[in-house]
């Protein structure tokens, strides 16, 4: 189910398995389950840094003088 | 990979406002730096130490060393703080600018939004978990001063680096990983000239990732270490002859050792996750140094810690075996000790001390030769 306002989709996973991450997470900076889930799932697919036109320019100019790319 | 605390920290003045904050903190009161703490605090500006915006509130502080971790709950272990002495520090209070120096030239600033008392008892205790003054970091504890600055910093004067050829910032380390097109890469935290064991670790995380980021520390060094210049050239070498084009590459890091063991580790990989790594390795006796920690007990620290951010690789002791012909480790080599040559980095050292050479299964032909064409490529 998608959420329009808040572009989020809700997904269910086994209630065993949540009351697992709730213990694992507690006295850690996730502050839900929900948390945990998203930083997992975003290792699997990382997002790519952003960048401006003028600072990509930059940074591969400096990158290639010093040898890193061609 | 996100930034730890989910962004990269920028405390570099613009170029074009640089002249005038230079002049304005010529004003203000003076907080003098040693080399270190000004590369921490470069590290600062350029986002590796991301979240951090300068040396650790009070608040935070304490919830480092009690949690190792940020107020927020942010896994942070290691306590990034400027200390003063107690007469540097008399006419600062809290709300004050004061002007970063070094040699009585300023090259940054700090809004001070905290000043209090270091315990030192109490630091030595939490970060190295020892009070014994051979310990080097709680020997550089009892030297520090008894008065702690926090708030944000500013910097307007970077220092050119030691090896400017290899120095890269956090967002470009990020821009090199994708233009290599590696969606995961490998963290290497090194201090050494590397041997045939160091090769096979990072083989064996490259296995499992796009690519390597090995990332030498460079700064103090003890007597006996190798060179600086020594390390990377026996790197160059190393990736010339034996890594696949665009699977590794070699970036410096200047910051300087702690010795904390389990929490550097975690600090460790936290400056890593900043510079885009999606996984670190760590060793045997990571950041230890003497026996003040375990063998493992870095490995286990990061079980505290699932909220990183960053995937720990861990890896076991590692030896050449005779009668399997190559790098073995002990959770898969079946043969006892009598068929073991470990890695010694000590008597590697020994060797090439005196000119000798160590065997090929020990360390590289390519790489004797780049540590052996240096005159003197050991620290005195």
């Amino acid at each position: 189910m998608v959420d329009k306002g808040s572009n989020k989709v809700s997904i269910g996973i086994p209630g065993d398995l949540y009351r697992k991450i709730e213990e694992k997470i507690e006295g850690t900076s996730f502050s839900s389950v929900e948390e945990y889930v998203v930083m997992k799932l975003e290792s699997e697919f990382p997002s790519e840094p952003v960048y401006t036109k003028e600072e990509e320019e930059l940074i591969k100019e400096r990158l290639r003088k010093l040898g890193y790319i061609e | 990979m996100l930034p730890h605390g989910g962004r990269l920290v920028d405390r570099l003045v613009p170029e074009e406002d640089r002249p005038r904050l230079k002049e304005e903190a010529g004003e203000l009161a003076a907080a003098p730096v040693s080399d270190e703490l000004r590369k921490d605090f470069e590290c600062i500006a350029y986002g590796a130490f991301s979240p951090l915006t300068g040396p650790l509130g009070r608040g935070d502080y304490l919830s480092v060393l009690e949690k190792g971790r940020l107020q927020d709950g942010l896994p942070w272990t290691f306590p990034i703080v400027l200390d003063l002495s107690e007469e540097a520090a008399s006419g600062i209070g809290e709300g004050d600018e004061v002007a970063l120096t070094q040699g009585g030239e300023p090259f940054g600033v700090l809004r001070v939004e905290d000043k209090y008392a270091l315990d030192k008892k109490a630091h030595a205790m939490s970060v190295f978990k020892t009070l014994d003054e051979a310990h080097p970091g709680v020997a550089k504890t009892w030297e520090m001063g008894p008065i702690l600055l926090g708030g944000d910093i500013e910097i307007f004067d970077e220092t050119p680096g030691m090896f400017p050829r290899y120095r890269l910032k956090p967002k470009e380390t990020r821009f090199l990983f994708k233009e290599m097109g590696w969606k995961t890469v490998a963290g290497f935290q090194t201090r050494n000239a590397p041997h045939v064991g160091h090769e096979y670790v990072q083989k064996t995380a490259l296995a499992f990732v796009d690519g390597l980021f090995i990332n030498p520390l460079i700064g103090r060094k003890k007597a006996g270490d190798f060179r600086d210049e020594v390390i990377i050239d026996a790197y160059e070498a190393l990736i010339r002859h034996y890594y696949l084009r665009n699977s590794a590459t070699l970036v410096t890091l200047e910051m300087e050792m702690r010795y904390a063991g389990p929490r550097e580790a975690i600090f460790h990989a936290i400056v890593r996750k900043n510079f885009g790594c999606t996984h670190f390795v760590v060793g045997r006796d990571h950041a230890g140094v003497g026996d003040y920690y375990g063998p493992f007990e870095a490995q286990e620290k990061f079980t505290e810690f699932p909220d990183l951010g960053i995937a720990p690789l861990f890896f076991r002791n590692f030896f050449y075996c005779r009668r399997c012909g190559g790098v073995e480790n002990d959770k898969v080599c079946p043969h006892g000790p009598e068929d073991h040559i470990n890695f010694s980095g000590t008597q590697m050292r020994g060797l090439l001390m005196k000119g000798e050479r160590p065997s090929r299964e020990m360390m590289r032909p390519e790489v004797v030769d780049a540590i052996l064409r240096h005159p003197e490529p050991f620290v005195r």
